[in-house]
Parts: structure tokens; C-alpha cells; sequence
């Protein structure tokens, strides 16, 4: 049955939706890519819920007219309206008040939401049009969902990735450096009003599929997972894209396969499921890599410890570094040396001696910059280099 | 008042000329009514106390930050025009250094406006982006991520950005904020070269001990204009002290060479 889904055996409409997720995926996650670069991941939410009353007064603007409430096209286009009005509160809350960015979407996104419930909740009780399944704007409903729709949502989604690709350098540079910028003539508010304008359409396109309240977590969770994996932005915004793609595909493709699933929960957590793997297993900024590489560092300075400790005479009391010498064959249970203990001891010490002259000569600043108690002088200076320090140790040098 | 330039600027053709230039934030003027005008292919300080508005006044006169009044023109024309020959090497604190980009993506950034929305990145965009970190030394760094540099090496970054575009002005913010000797060395070196080949510098300065030994003109500014010109003549005792009032560090008078004029 699964099987059958994700090859896209299910029958028509169950392609059409799998297929019309994947795509909102990719646009939700190229397009939420930015919005979280610009550090702003938070109002893709304001957004969202200021959907709402749009929804609503459509409807019964659509039923007052004699028209069907439910029509898609000009639902979608309610929604937009409000929702760029609820853009343009947050922004003027935000620049023409003493407000941040953070109440502001709080007061927009509650006050709007709220009211579009209230509309809601009026539109049962008024008799007009058939409301019936109105309210499944909020966590979306693919089931009745037919051919003219998903294309709608297709050409729609698809315009918004190809939109994205377009003002990628644009966007990248308000990103990282919105002084420079503007300085080299982007018009900076002019680009920040157009990653809203993708946000606001990939919200508006997914309503239908994994609805207003959960959309968010396709603009922010995607974006965020692909950041674990590498450290450029085009890398960011292809994994992104990828990341939500398959989140959609997977997530349409298992509700369909198992039923009486909703759709846009299951997308939200393979997206999610997809973040946990990239948190744990990411090479470099992943939360595994990151524990090996502070235990690795932990034990490099318990064993220069232990060595120095060693070549002193000093006792050992750290029980970590005895075990870390023994198992290296470097000392004995009792914390005395062994004879490859005592020449890597003496080495560890003239390694520090010829340090602390490098520290100690302005002629060195370079390497001096370069000292954190555990590299050697040797992989830092050129043999030439080494020997002139080594002319200025004091004394006879104990190498065995 | 306002000691004039010694030499006659030409504010028609100024690589940058500023007039009646105001900012305000809030209702506090942060530069008031200023004119400036650069001399072309000098280097120029820009001096004053903290909060003085020197930094603000290179961004209005970028238009990054929208002035209140003023009139600015860059090579006797509308700075919107002529961009493309203005580099702006902004503070290094004002951006995210853990941003997902590496040093030669952002020395690219420096040609997006060649490049335009889609322009391929060719082979000849790359040679030049890696021989603005080479004029900076920072050629081995290329494919490093930034968040992996040191403060000096960020700002040689945004220095290779600023020479990648191919500028004829630069206007730098701070570029010697927090970076250590070697750094500044090498920038103080790369901007002496520009100005060899005869661009026009400007620098947000902090450090009065090397104003005499780096730059050529000096303008003193404490949210108004205090005085511009050949740091020989201008750069004295009596202007500093106008400019920082009862805040102008002690240091010795020898360290000044105008102070004995």
C-alpha cells in the first residue's frame, strides 16, 4: 500500500495531491530559505493567520453575489489581500512605532486570526452559500481536491520557485550585508517586500494542502535542516527546496496510503523527521559531530596535560587523564612513566619551551597567534624556522 | 567659523561632494547641515568623538541611510548614477559572520552588479575575485567559510570585496576597529596602492596617532562640521580640540605635527 503511494499508485487523485505537495515543498522551502537568512523566519506566521478573515470575507462576498463561496481562485485571492494587509500592520507597527518586530507580529497574528474565527463561525450561522467545510482552510483538506485545482496550485507553486531562483543574488546580498547592499544600489525595501510577496504566495498556494496554521512549518523547518549541511547559501537554498519537496512527496504519499491520515500534519512531521536526522547526523554543525569533536579535543588536552604533568614529576590526579596515558602505553597504573612516557614527556616539554620563546618574540607574532596549548611549534614553523628558535633555548635540551 | 580647504575643490567634479547634509534619528540631529567635499586621489580621515556621526555621515551620503536634507553628488553626478564606480566597505560588526557563505562568495558579492540577476560566473569573475584576496592576502582563505576568521581577516574580506568591484572612490567604515597590527599594516598598504593609482579613499578613523602617518586630507567632524583640509594644516591641536571638546584623549603634543605650526 505504501508502496503503491510512493510510486504513485493510487489512483488520480491521489497523484495530483502527492505531486501538487512535492511542488509546493520545493517553493515553500526555496522560498522560506531567505525569509530565514534575513533572520525574519518568525513572519512567515503572521502572515499565515492573517489569511484568515480574507477567507472569510470572500466567502460570503462570493455567496452574497450569488456565486459558489467555496470558489478556490477567489478564496485565494481573499486570503492574500488580508494577508498583505496584516504584512503592512507588522511592518508599519515595527518602523513607525516604538514596537519590535516580535509584538508586533504577536498583536497582528492573534487579532487577525482571531477575527477571521469570528468570521468563520458568523458564515455557519448566516445560512448563505454552502459553508460546509470552510474551516478546512486552517489545517488543510485534499481529499475532494480536483484536476483544475491541483494545476492552479502547480503553475502557482512553480512560479514562485522560478520567482526565488530569479532574485536569489539580490536576496542573498539583503541578507548578508543589507548596507552593502543598498550602498551598490538594491533597493533593499523594495527586496524585502518581495521575499513577503513569495512568502505570501506560497502560504495562500498552501493552504489547500497542509493549511494555514501548518504552512509555516514548511517555510522555516526546511530551510533550517539544510543549513546543518553545508555553508553556502545556493547549497542552502537547493537543499532547502529538496528537503521540502520531499517532505511533501513523502508526507501526501503515506496519507494516502494509510487513510483517514490528514494530509497536512503528516508533510509537517516528515519534514520534522527530516530535521531530526539533519540535527544528529550533519558533518560539521551536527549535534553528533559536535560531541566527537569536543571529546577529541578533550582528550588532546588531557593527554598534553598528563605528559607535561609527567616530564615535571607532578602527580597525576585526573582519572581521566591516567586512563587516556595508560591506554597509550604512556604510563604505568601507578602514574609513573613508561619509557616511551618519558621521551614523549620530554618532547612535550620541549615543544612548550619552544613555544614560550615564540611567544615571547615579536619577530614570531604570526606563529604566536597560532598557540592554544596543543599544536606543535613544528607543524607551524618552517625546519629553518624551528632551528633558530631552538638556538634560543636555554640551557642543554633533555631530548633522548 | 568653518576653516575652509587650503586647496580649492572643484565640487562640480569631487569624486564626493556633500552639502547641507542632515540625519536625524528620532528628533536628535546625528549630522548637522555638513559639507564635505573629497579631494580626488587623497585619502581622507574622517575623524571625531564617539557618536559624532561620522559613521552615519558615509552611510547618508550612500544613501543606505534616508537623510533628512542634503544634497550629495559623486563625480558631479547624482550618486544613484554613478554606484558602480562607488566602493562602501561597511563596518565589520554590522553583519551575521555566521552567515552560510564563504570568502570568495563574498569578494563575489562585490560583482553581483556586473553579474546581474543571472549572468553566468565565469571564469574571469573568478581570476578577478581571487586577485582582490591576493591584494589583501587572503588567497589561501577562498574557500573558507567566514564564520572561521579572525576579525583582521573579516575585514580584509570586505576590503577584497570592495577592490573586486572596481571602484574609483572608497568609502570605508572602521576598517581598523579590532583588527590586529599585521591587518592594519596590510590595509593601510592596499589603500596607499589605490591611491597610487589614483583613486580617492575615505576612512572612518579612530586612532588620532596615525592620522599624519596614513592620510593626506583629514575632516574633523562633531556633528557639525569643525574643519577639512592637508592634514599639515588642519590636523592641529586647536581643531581637535574644537572637534572633541574636553573629550580629546591625553597624548603627547609631538604626536601632532601641526600642533607646532
Amino acid at each position: 500500500m505504501i508502496w503503491d503511494a510512493l510510486l504513485l499508485q493510487l489512483g488520480y487523485n491521489a497523484v495530483l495531491v502527492t505531486l501538487g505537495a512535492a511542488t509546493l515543498g520545493i517553493a515553500a522551502g526555496a522560498g522560506g530559505t531567505f525569509l530565514f537568512l534575513r533572520g525574519r523566519a518568525l513572519l512567515s506566521d503572521a502572515v499565515s493567520h492573517a489569511t484568515l478573515p480574507g477567507v472569510g470575507l470572500a466567502f460570503i462576498a462570493m455567496a452574497l453575489l450569488g456565486g459558489d463561496g467555496r470558489n478556490l481562485i477567489g478564496l485565494l485571492t481573499g486570503a492574500a489581500v488580508s494577508a498583505a494587509l496584516g504584512l503592512l500592520c507588522v511592518s508599519w507597527l515595527t518602523t513607525r512605532t516604538r514596537l519590535g518586530e516580535d509584538a508586533a507580529i504577536g498583536a497582528v497574528l492573534s487579532v487577525f486570526f482571531g477575527f477571521g474565527i469570528v468570521l468563520l463561525t458568523v458564515i455557519q450561522s448566516l445560512g448563505v452559500g454552502s459553508p460546509a467545510g470552510l474551516e478546512s482552510v486552517l489545517l488543510g483538506a485534499t481529499a475532494g481536491m480536483v484536476q483544475s485545482e491541483a494545476l492552479m496550485l502547480l503553475v502557482a507553486a512553480g512560479l514562485t520557485l522560478g520567482l526565488v531562483l530569479i532574485l536569489r543574488r539580490p536576496l542573498t546580498l539583503a541578507a548578508f550585508d543589507p548596507g552593502f547592499a543598498t550602498a551598490t544600489g538594491r533597493n533593499v525595501a523594495r527586496l524585502d517586500l518581495a521575499m513577503m510577496g513569495l512568502v505570501l504566495a506560497v502560504v495562500v498556494v498552501g493552504m489547500k494542502i497542509v493549511g494555514l496554521i501548518l504552512i509555516v512549518a514548511l517555510l522555516i523547518i526546511p530551510p533550517v535542516t539544510a543549513r546543518l549541511w553545508t555553508e553556502r547559501v545556493d547549497r542552502v537554498l537547493l537543499l532547502s527546496g529538496l528537503a521540502g519537496g520531499l517532505a511533501g512527496y513523502l508526507g501526501a504519499a503515506l496519507s494516502a496510503a494509510l487513510r483517514d491520515v490528514p494530509t497536512g500534519p503528516v508533510i509537517v512531521l516528515v519534514s520534522f523527521a527530516l530535521f531530526i536526522v539533519s540535527l544528529l547526523a550533519a558533518p560539521r554543525r551536527g549535534v553528533l559531530s559536535a560531541w566527537v569533536r569536543h571529546r577529541a579535543h578533550q582528550r588532546a588536552v588531557h593527554l598534553r596535560q598528563g605528559l607535561l604533568a609527567l616530564a615535571t614529576g607532578q602527580p597525576i590526579y585526573e582519572r581521566l587523564t591516567l586512563r587516556l596515558l595508560r591506554r597509550a602505553g604512556l604510563a604505568r597504573a601507578d602514574g609513573v612513566a613508561t619509557e616511551t612516557g618519558k621521551a614523549a614527556a620530554a618532547k612535550a616539554m620541549l615543544d612548550e619551551a619552544r613555544w614560550q620563546i615564540v611567544l615571547h618574540d615579536p619577530a614570531h607574532a604570526a606563529a604566536a597567534r597560532r598557540y592554544d596549548g596543543l599544536t606543535r611549534l613544528e607543524e607551524v614553523l618552517t625546519p629553518d624556522q624551528l632551528s633558530a628558535v631552538d638556538a634560543a633555548l636555554p640551557g642543554p635540551v633533555a631530548v633522548p | 567659523m568653518l576653516q575652509l580647504a587650503d586647496t580649492p575643490v572643484q565640487l562640480e567634479t569631487a569624486p564626493l561632494s556633500i552639502s547641507g547634509l542632515t540625519v536625524s534619528y528620532g528628533e536628535k540631529p546625528a549630522v548637522f547641515s555638513v559639507d564635505m567635499s573629497l579631494r580626488a586621489g587623497a585619502m581622507t580621515a574622517i575623524i571625531g568623538p564617539n557618536g559624532a556621526g561620522k559613521s552615519t555621515l558615509l552611510k547618508a551620503a550612500l544613501g543606505v541611510i534616508t537623510p533628512l536634507s542634503g544634497r550629495v553628488t559623486a563625480f558631479g553626478a547624482p550618486v544613484a548614477a554613478v554606484r558602480d564606480r562607488i566602493a562602501y566597505v561597511p563596518q565589520r560588526a554590522s553583519v551575521d559572520w555566521d552567515f552560510p557563505v564563504r570568502v570568495i562568495d563574498v569578494v563575489m558579492m562585490g560583482l553581483y552588479g556586473q553579474l546581474g540577476l543571472l549572468g553566468r560566473i565565469r571564469g574571469q569573475h573568478k581570476a578577478r575575485v581571487m586577485e582582490a584576496l591576493d591584494r589583501v592576502g587572503m588567497a589561501d582563505f577562498a574557500h573558507r567559510q567566514i564564520g572561521q576568521l579572525s576579525g583582521g581577516q573579516q575585514q580584509r574580506v570586505f576590503l577584497a570585496r570592495a577592490l573586486a568591484q572596481g571602484a574609483d572612490l572608497y568609502l570605508l567604515d572602521e576598517p581598523f576597529a579590532g583588527v590586529d597590527a599585521a591587518t592594519e599594516a596590510a590595509i593601510v598598504d592596499v589603500l596607499h596602492g589605490l591611491r597610487a593609482e589614483g583613486n580617492t579613499i575615505a576612512v572612518v578613523h579612530h586612532d588620532l596617532s596615525t592620522v599624519a602617518q596614513y592620510f593626506d586630507d583629514v575632516f574633523l567632524l562633531n556633528t557639525q562640521a569643525v574643519a577639512a583640509g592637508p592634514v599639515a594644516t588642519t590636523f592641529t591641536e586647536a581643531n581637535l580640540q574644537a572637534a572633541y571638546g574636553g573629550r580629546l584623549p591625553g597624548r603627547p603634543a609631538a604626536a601632532l605635527p601641526g600642533a607646532i605650526a
